[in-house]
């Protein structure tokens, strides 16, 4: 360890921080035999770059070549920029050491495709191998599975990672094409489905020898690259509502687009990177995936993309005033869900208090529902407020949008001089 | 008024439960013995902690709560910086003796619903701990850590901690409280430090104390710390929300 690992860390760093995903939950694993480590299921993030994202683990390259020239990547093979590839035993003990110093939870492996992708897939192997058996290591870790690997690579590479990942990055095959010509979704798919086989096989065998080893505990998550092509909300959520329907697809994640290269004709030019809409595009997936929405509610034909001035929950509710409001001392827990302003922990609570007595304004509020969104959409046991129905959703809208004009001051109001 | 002056500890807390029946009343206020007492206190008993009357209150209560409410009410007897802890404990613990049916769920009643959320504000500071503590390796391999946390939350997260370093010795030292723990390889005790160096204070090991590779790894964190960082999409109020200032005079990379 020195000079030359302080500035391979540096630009191996740069390469990796455009992966989002950073979780560290779904699997737990106690020490074994005084060895070093642990994982804990609900994940552990240790610290928070200056953008606000979690560090949770150690994301690293293990090189930054790359045979591919796809448009987006800060990594492709035209760019001119400083190159760097990670011996096998500096990344061990890199991790190694600030997994002591409880920096981080673990390693998230990811690399350039050099020669080809098993090869690539190898060298990562050699990794993650060594430090699960040589140092006999405990924490989480997190692989790429790079687009192309073969079956047995896949397999092997779960044996020993808690979670695999294959990035989709582009939501349509046609435009993935046109951006990042070597790539098709066949070599993405693949990877994906060896990840779930696995998954579905080791399950079973777990269940007949009950200390079979693990397959990727964690499951597979993927990411796709937000605004740098033009596909509308719902093709996106659309295809996230495909993937989660494979039980072992655990998160995907939304990047929005950070002009990285500059000028590629392909790619259109932002000032800023698209985060709102990043936002509204987690929030829906939220919503699908505890808040038992189906894909088709949040957008539909009519409102292909997401209202980006109002959270889609509430956009939901504004189009369809006939559901409510809702009587939160009587109505199921799916339709408590759907109010805005009430989320899962509060709709848990209601329900579970509601079997004492019955729930007003006062109470709902000390139990955290938000009453600002939540008053126009229920009915309490108390006197019925101004709901949605008498209010009209294009006033609730405006009462729960104008936020920014009530501290301003109105220009043209006449100012009378008090002071003396 | 009438008071009741314990020892600040949960098994005096179930103490006070105790006197309350045996003595048949019921006080205003449950009160830590360091605190004032208030001009107006005419009763004063003071509860002196007994084992066998704690763990006689406590068997009760398993009975009368599920064992994660009975482990909620542990964990919320560490918050240390909520004013009126005794009596509100006190009170719910009266509450579930006192009514048929458990009130663990009910959160209409505003002395549940305060214990739980003082109980998510503990826990929610022992899980800053286990993130943010940051240890520094010393010349004879031991791991130290200082902390700082609101609430008395270091016996809350010993236990994770010997669980994950089995392998390295560690010190994590509560530095409002001067006392820690240290975790030999075999097992954890605690500790108390009898003169802190005075260098000590703000966190940081002397030089001379400190591993020859500790400064490259610290040198290194802070590297892979910074260049982290996506330029365009810096947000310091999302960096503030989710790491407090008050943490960052122990973090490595905020030095």
């Amino acid at each position: 360890m020195n000079e030359s690992a302080l500035k391979k860390l540096k630009t191996l760093a740069e390469s990796a921080k455009y992966d989002v995903s950073c979780a560290s939950s779904g699997t737990t694993r106690n020490n074994k035999n005084k060895t070093l480590g642990s994982a804990a299921g609900w994940g552990i993030c240790h610290s928070f770059t200056e953008d606000g994202r979690c560090v949770s683990l150690f994301k690293i390259m293990l090189t930054n070549n790359c045979m591919y020239d796809c448009a987006y990547c800060v990594n492709r093979r035209s760019n001119d920029i400083p190159r760097a590839t990670f011996e096998a035993e500096e990344l061990v003990s890199l991790t190694i050491e600030f997994y002591r110093r409880n920096y981080i939870e673990g390693l998230f492996l990811s690399s350039g495709v050099i020669k080809n992708p098993d090869y690539t897939m190898e060298r990562m192997l050699a990794v993650v191998k060594s430090l699960r058996t040589e140092h006999r290591f405990n924490g989480y870790i997190h692989m790429k599975s790079i687009p192309g690997a073969s079956r047995e690579l896949v397999r092997q590479a779960g044996l020993y990672a808690d979670r695999l990942s294959v990035n989709i990055e582009i939501p349509s095959e046609q435009n993935l094409k046109l951006i990042a010509p070597e790539k098709d979704y066949q070599s993405v798919y693949k990877p994906m489905s060896y990840i779930h086989q696995g998954l579905l096989e080791n399950q079973e065998e777990r269940q007949k020898f009950r200390h079979a080893p693990r397959f990727v505990p964690a499951g597979q998550s993927t990411q796709m690259i937000i605004g740098a092509t033009p596909e509308t909300d719902r093709q996106i959520l659309g295809l996230s509502s495909l993937l989660y329907r494979q039980p072992s697809m655990k998160r995907v994640y939304y990047s929005g687009y950070v002009p990285v290269n500059k000028s590629d004709s392909r790619l259109p030019i932002l000032e800023i990177p698209p985060l709102v809409r990043e936002n509204r595009l987690y929030q829906a997936d939220w919503l699908m995936r505890f808040y038992h929405f189906k894909a088709n509610e949040i957008t539909d034909e009519k409102f292909p993309n997401l209202d980006l001035s109002v959270d889609p929950k509430l956009g939901w509710a504004l189009r369809h005033p006939e559901y409510f409001p809702v009587d939160i001392n009587k109505a199921d827990y799916e339709m408590i869900l759907r109010v805005p302003g009430i989320g899962v922990k509060s709709a848990q609570m209601i329900i579970a208090s509601r079997r004492y007595s019955k729930l007003g304004h006062w109470e709902l509020k000390k139990i955290g529902v938000v009453m600002k969104r939540a008053q126009y959409f229920i009915t309490c046991n108390e006197l019925t407020h101004y709901t949605i129905q008498e209010a009209r959703p294009e006033y609730v809208r405006k009462m729960l949008t104008d936020k920014s004009k009530k501290n301003q001051k109105d220009p043209n109001q006449l100012l009378l001089n008090f002071s003396e | 008024m009438t008071f009741f002056v314990y020892d600040g500890t949960f098994e005096g807390l179930l103490c006070a439960v105790f006197e309350s029946y045996s003595r048949k009343i019921v006080p205003d206020y449950v009160i830590f013995e360091k605190e004032q007492l208030s001009l107006f206190s005419d009763d004063v008993v003071s509860i002196v902690s007994n084992a066998e009357q704690a763990t006689r209150v406590w068997k009760g209560l398993q009975k009368k709560l599920s064992a994660s409410a009975c482990s909620m009410l542990a964990v919320t007897s560490m918050a240390s910086d909520y004013p009126d802890l005794g009596s509100l404990l006190f009170r719910y613990v009266r509450k579930t003796f006192d009514t048929q049916k458990s009130i663990e769920t009910n959160f209409g009643d505003s002395d549940v619903l305060v214990v739980s959320k003082l109980y998510k504000k503990v826990s929610r500071e022992s899980n800053r701990v286990i993130q943010f503590v940051r240890f520094q390796k010393t010349v004879d391999n031991i791991f130290f850590a200082p902390i700082d946390p609101i609430h008395n939350v270091l016996p809350l997260v010993v236990k994770h901690f010997t669980n994950r370093f089995a392998d390295q010795k560690w010190v994590i030292y509560d530095m409002r409280r001067h006392y820690g723990y240290y975790f030999d390889l075999k097992t954890t005790q605690e500790i108390i430090f009898e003169n802190l160096q005075a260098d000590l204070e703000s966190g940081k090991l002397s030089e001379n104390v400190l591993a020859h590779d500790e400064k490259l790894f610290q040198q290194l964190w802070k590297t892979y710390f910074k260049s982290m960082t996506i330029k365009e999409r810096i947000n310091p109020k999302l960096h503030r929300q989710n790491l407090p200032k008050r943490f960052w005079k122990y973090l490595t990379e905020k030095q």
